[in-house]
């Protein structure tokens, strides 16, 4: 039984695609102006990779920002859902996922039947978003990536005074004006990032085991953070945080068909 | 008896120059990096303008965010304290003040004797300062001072699902790219701004007269859809809305030198 899941986010697009319970492939791509062409891209550029075709897959579940503008779905089913059931299948001691998506950020909770149990989400202040890391790495001129990396070389970090993306960007501009070292700016950005990310977490009361997904995940400076902030461990998930929301589409759509089968 | 009044604010500064009580000179300047060479241009281009130097200033009060690096003032006053002095100049009959800068929005109360009762104010959030509109005419590539006359010619108004201003920058690049026509966009903007604004001013209840101060008061688009957020008319301004405060800072230099004559 081969199954699909695709998470068209604000930013990127993703998709899995699973045979019985195994992935067989992934893929991952920037997104386009419209939803509808992200979907197809990375949906064809994985029936690609995978020499599957499209009639080859039993079920397809959407999520994401775009769910309701892919084409080729069966179904869609929220963010909260998908992120909460792929976490779980990854890991499945895992109680608290914080996804920082490139537009939102999301805690969710669950029981141990991957269940949810209280979320909490931010989609209104582009604050403790991947927003506002994309955009002060553009004022920095350094790379997302990089972002992650050079804040390990801080000496003296930096407190940014402001939440807002818009005061913050004016207040980093002022400190590179003032020659302060970048590693250390950086490390005032991670920090800002990760206590906004900490508030909406106290929210739903973490509880381990706590992983994250999202692109954000993969900056080393922000999850040291945020470690340090809720006093926990976060724990890696051996695949590539974007793709959680996908996999767990995926999982989703494989219920669907096992679960008409037993009707 | 000259005094003069110099208000250092985020994005410009003002000064004003008072003569025996009547103003005889004020002038606006971008403001650069430094806040003590701001005001050095803006109050020597003020003396320039009616041919005087420093040294005929009897006294001089300094306001705005910027105001502990004036070199000349000789005290300072709170922003909120000046723009209630400033707005009750020739206009006693002012209760309400609603300013909104380049980096916060703010509303005061005053008593009939220009005394501040309450006051309330946003700088936290860029969506409720003229940050705003600089942002989204920057997006839009307009000058921010044509935002006010295009939005004049809207009679259908978006409405903006983003308050972030992160957020609606790329949402009126969608709008744009949608064919939405540009002075229904920049209506929308003022509209979305105008209501963040009264929310803030009707937490401390509002009462007439209401005057409009800042940098956006001179932005007509704003001031009528204000009007309409606020349910209220907004009486217009006697002096120009962005030198309110330095207006303000200079009534404080005088009574203070009177308060020394006698």
């Amino acid at each position: 039984m081969i199954v699909a899941g695709c998470d068209i986010g604000s930013l990127t697009a993703k998709a899995v695609i699973m045979k019985d319970n195994t992935i067989i492939g992934y893929s991952v791509i920037k997104g386009k102006a419209k939803p509808e062409d992200s979907a197809n891209d990375v949906m064809s550029n994985l029936l690609e990779k995978t020499h599957l075709t499209m009639d080859q897959i039993s079920y397809v579940v959407g999520t994401g920002y775009g769910r309701n503008k892919i084409p080729f779905v069966n179904t869609t089913i929220s963010e909260i859902t998908c992120h909460g059931k792929g976490a779980q299948w990854i890991m499945p001691t895992v109680r608290t996922v914080i996804d920082i998506g490139g537009q939102d950020c999301k805690v969710v909770k669950l029981d141990n039947k991957g269940n949810i149990v209280k979320f909490s989400t931010n989609d209104k202040c582009a604050a403790g978003t991947g927003r506002f890391l994309e955009v002060m790495s553009n004022v920095l001129g350094v790379s997302l990536d990089e972002l992650g990396i050079i804040s390990e070389q801080a000496t003296d970090p930096i407190n940014l005074a402001s939440t807002c993306t818009v005061w913050a960007q004016a207040e980093v501009i002022r400190y590179l004006n003032m020659k302060k070292p970048i590693p250390d700016i950086a490390a005032a950005i991670n920090y800002a990032m990760a206590n906004r990310v900490a508030i909406l977490a106290n929210q739903v009361t973490v509880e381990k085991d706590v992983c994250m997904s999202g692109g954000v995940a993969k900056n080393k400076g922000v999850v040291a953070e945020l470690e340090r902030l809720l006093g926990v461990k976060i724990k890696r998930l051996k695949y590539d945080p974007q793709i959680v929301g996908a996999i767990g589409a995926a999982i989703l759509a494989r219920e669907k068909i096992m679960g008409d089968k037993q009707l | 008896m000259i005094v003069a009044g110099c208000d250092v604010g985020s994005m410009t500064a003002k000064a004003v120059i008072l003569k025996d009580g009547e103003l005889v000179s004020s002038h606006i300047i971008k403001a650069g990096p430094s806040p003590e060479k701001s005001a050095q241009e803006v109050i020597n281009a003020a003396l320039e303008k009616v041919g005087i130097t420093l040294d005929t200033i009897e006294y001089c009060v300094g306001t705005g965010y910027g105001r502990n690096e004036i070199p000349f003032a000789h005290a300072i006053e709170s922003e909120i304290a000046c723009h209630g002095k400033g707005a009750q100049w020739k206009m006693p009959s002012a209760r309400t003040i609603i300013d909104i800068g380049g980096q916060d929005a703010k509303a005061i109360k005053l008593d009939n004797n220009g005394n501040v009762i309450q006051y309330v104010y946003n700088d936290k959030c860029a969506s409720g300062s003229g940050r705003f509109l600089e942002v989204m005419a920057a997006a839009l590539g307009i000058n921010l001072h044509d935002l006010g006359e295009i939005s004049l010619k809207s009679n259908n108004p978006v409405t903006m699902s983003n308050q972030c201003v992160i957020f609606a920058e790329t949402e009126i690049i969608s709008l744009v790219n949608e064919g939405k026509p540009l002075q229904d966009i920049i209506s929308g903007l003022h509209k979305a701004l105008a209501h963040r604004v009264a929310a803030l001013a009707k937490s401390i209840g509002l009462e007439d007269d209401i005057i409009m101060t800042g940098g956006v008061a001179k932005n007509i688009g704003m001031l009528n859809a204000l009007e309409k957020a606020l349910g209220k008319p907004i009486k217009p301004c006697i002096v120009d809305p962005q030198i309110n405060g330095a207006l303000g800072a200079a009534l404080f230099a005088l009574e203070a030198l009177e308060g020394k004559k006698s």
